[in-house]
């Protein structure tokens, strides 16, 4: 009886110091899905077909999405993400491997209208301008999403690539045949 | 003298005796002059001049992006000599890409005519700050070969060992030891200028290799003969890779410095030969950084020597000089070890160019295939950096660049004992490369991210509260009656007062629901 009555009170004791927690340390939103979040390039594309970096990782951890339809991301954001969920690395797809180089967005000044349609869109407020005035990219700040290119009127905005300089050319990956000893 | 050993290094055929015996040629003026825009570690600088423009021999014609001149990680350019300026466009510059980059082009005119020159002759009186503007702006930088903006390695924080680096350990080159034995006053003048730069560092080394007895002698004889006093000339064994900054205060100090730590937390900084006089000319001469001695050496060429170079000069024109082979296959810019082949011989002669080694196409080896790693471990045991060569390896090779990192990729200096010793033939030092770059590419590309991130919250704020401003106004004010086909302008023209009323308004309906809400 006395043991009975003991685990009562102790459960009792324990669903309210429980009850308390859950309210006292609620934590807001799902943490996972931030750290998904961090990983992701931050372009808010949408070409993952979600509206932005943020859904996608939520979509990611509740299960929906697979982890390999980041583009701008492409492999090695894949792999992060496996490696954070310790889920297995998923092939990307066709089109995501077959994207074109890294470009970013120019506005040919002479044709601009100036309907701030673009500014709009852009997500990390990297166009320039107002009203009836020409609009311009701050390159420093583009992320190369596109999100301006289909609401110009006129079409006026365009993707260029970045050339290859000095500044921003990478040692290649050994071909082990054909190098030999320095 | 106690001297200390770093781990590893090798022992390597100099080759240093085909040029080491020839005196200092001054180079002819050449036709024309090709200066990059960018021949140092850092940022490009942006050219001053315009086309069709005379210059004259040390006038700046590119200075530094920027404010501050003197603390920027940047050097300005200087004309090398006089002449017009023909163009500024891309041209081939001597780099491992091959890729070209900005150049101011000119064409002398071989009259050599210089501004007027500006020397700081009692600089012991003048304040330490003063002198390193003077030589920020003489466009000095390291000449050893990685281009280090000098000035900023002259700034007075707390150094008490000046070390000037005469080691020359690379195979071929022999600048700095001609150098040495022709103008060692000059060498330690411009070496007493950086100590009186850097606030009076206690501890003043010349550290020479033991391959160079003629440098070491020629620095005794002008020490003794010299009011400069308090410097240590030391004679260090010959071992590849000792010129390297770590491995020679190592070996003259026996301080090991850390990962990832600098030598200047440790008091010490170094500068190479070269540089000190170049601070030597840009001080007491008045002459600005315009030239340097380069070493033209390999069996591609027929009077293998040192020639004074100005800057920008063509290498086609330095391998004329020396009598260029018919059968002149490949040229290296750099030592035997750390070199990099280029792509054409009408690049420029560039701050940073020490060495050209010439080889005719008989000479080169045809390259040997690499064979699979056998763990020797013989690359290990090389590593003058302590490192694991052979982990590096694997990591870099299977694009593990987490792992890489953690192995202390950027310690790494490049130097090649690992793959010199290699017995697979493996080119280690190409996938340690390769593996930099991409971690480097990663993380600012994380950088980039980071910040696009934090802009988007920032554009999602702003619009949030635009909406709650905009709602807030159509709710309390008369301007939310305006229509919306009315153009903004006739909000605008609206009464001053009236507006303002509005916004009070608008922000006390605010302050009231969030009362109310809590």
């Amino acid at each position: 009886m006395s043991a009975i009555v003991l685990l009562s009170i102790l459960g009792i004791i324990f669903g309210l110091l429980l009850g308390y927690a859950s309210v006292k340390f609620k934590v807001e939103g799902n943490p996972m899905a931030e750290k998904v979040t961090a990983l992701l390039p931050h372009q808010q594309c949408g070409k993952c077909g979600y509206p932005g970096c943020a859904p996608y990782a939520e979509a990611i951890i509740s299960g929906e999405a697979e982890i390999n339809l980041c583009t701008p991301g492409r492999e090695t954001t894949m792999l992060n993400i496996a490696d954070l969920l310790g889920r297995a690395p998923v092939p990307l797809d066709a089109e995501v491997i077959l994207e074109k180089p890294k470009a970013l967005a120019i506005i040919d000044e002479s044709r601009c209208i100036g309907c701030t349609l673009c500014i709009q869109a852009c997500p990390v407020d990297a166009i320039l301008g107002a009203a009836k005035q020409m609009h311009t990219v701050i390159a420093s700040e583009c992320t190369g999403c596109e999100l301006c290119l289909p609401p110009c009127p006129v079409d006026c905005i365009e993707m260029r690539e970045i050339p290859l300089a000095t500044s921003n050319w990478k040692f290649p990956y050994p071909l082990l045949n054909t190098v030999g000893k320095a | 003298m106690q001297l200390w050993k770093f781990n590893g290094g090798v022992h390597v055929d100099g080759h240093k005796r085909i040029s080491s015996e020839q005196a200092i040629v001054q180079a002819k003026i050449p036709k024309l002059l090709i200066l990059p825009l960018l021949q140092h570690l850092g940022i490009p600088t942006e050219p001053i001049v315009s086309i069709g423009e005379r210059v004259l021999a040390g006038q700046i014609i590119a200075r530094c992006r920027g404010e501050n001149q003197d603390s920027l990680m940047s050097a300005p350019i200087h004309a090398s000599t006089s002449g017009t300026v023909l163009a500024i466009e891309a041209r081939e510059v001597p780099h491992p890409s091959g890729l070209t980059a900005m150049c101011i082009i000119i064409e002398t005119d071989g009259k050599d005519e210089w501004i007027a020159r500006q020397p700081l002759e009692h600089y012991q009186q003048l304040d330490p700050n003063l002198v390193r503007r003077h030589i920020a702006q003489a466009g000095v930088v390291g000449l050893g070969g990685a281009g280090f903006p000098t000035h900023i390695k002259l700034k007075p924080q707390g150094i008490n060992t000046l070390i000037i680096n005469g080691a020359e350990c690379e195979p071929y080159i022999t600048c700095d030891d001609r150098l040495m034995q022709e103008r060692p006053l000059d060498v330690i003048t411009g070496a007493e200028i950086m100590r009186h730069v850097l606030g009076g560092a206690k501890r003043g080394i010349i550290a020479v290799e033991d391959n160079k007895p003629e440098a070491y002698e020629a620095l005794q004889e002008a020490l003794e003969h010299t009011a400069i006093q308090g410097w240590e000339l030391i004679k260090i064994p010959t071992l590849y890779p000792s010129g390297g900054a770590r491995q020679l205060i190592r070996i003259l100090l026996g301080i090991e410095i850390g990962r990832s730590q600098q030598s200047s937390e440790f008091g010490i900084v170094m500068h190479n030969i070269e540089t000190a006089r170049a601070v030597y000319r840009a001080v007491q001469r008045g002459r600005p950084l315009v030239s340097r001695v380069v070493t033209i050496t390999g069996d591609g060429v027929e009077r293998p020597q040192n020639l004074e170079v100005l800057l920008g000069t063509p290498m086609y024109e330095l391998l004329e000089a020396c009598g260029r082979k018919a059968d002149l296959e490949r040229v290296v810019m750099g030592g035997g070890m750390m070199g990099f082949a280029l792509s054409s011989d009408e690049m420029p002669v560039i701050k940073t160019t020490n060495c050209l080694i010439a080889h005719r196409a008989a000479s080169i080896e045809p390259p040997t295939p690499a064979l699979p790693c056998i763990r020797c471990g013989a690359c290990e045991q090389s590593c003058p950096l302590n490192l694991l060569p052979q982990q590096l390896y694997w990591y870099a090779r299977a694009k593990d660049f987490k792992k890489v990192q953690e192995y202390n990729i950027f310690d790494c200096i490049e130097c090649g004992c690992c793959a010199y010793v290699c017995p697979s033939n493996l080119p280690l030092v190409d996938y340690y490369r390769y593996a930099k770059a991409e971690v480097r590419e990663i993380n600012q590309e994380n950088k980039k991210a980071e910040q696009a991130k934090r802009r988007y919250e920032f554009h999602q704020l702003r619009a949030e509260r635009e909406k709650q401003a905009r709602e807030a106004r159509h709710q309390q004010v008369p301007v939310a009656e305006v229509s919306s086909e009315v153009a903004p302008e006739a909000v605008a023209e609206m009464d001053e007062s009236a507006r303002k009323k509005a916004l009070i308004q608008a922000m006390l309906t605010k302050a009231k629901a969030k009362q109310s809400k809590d």
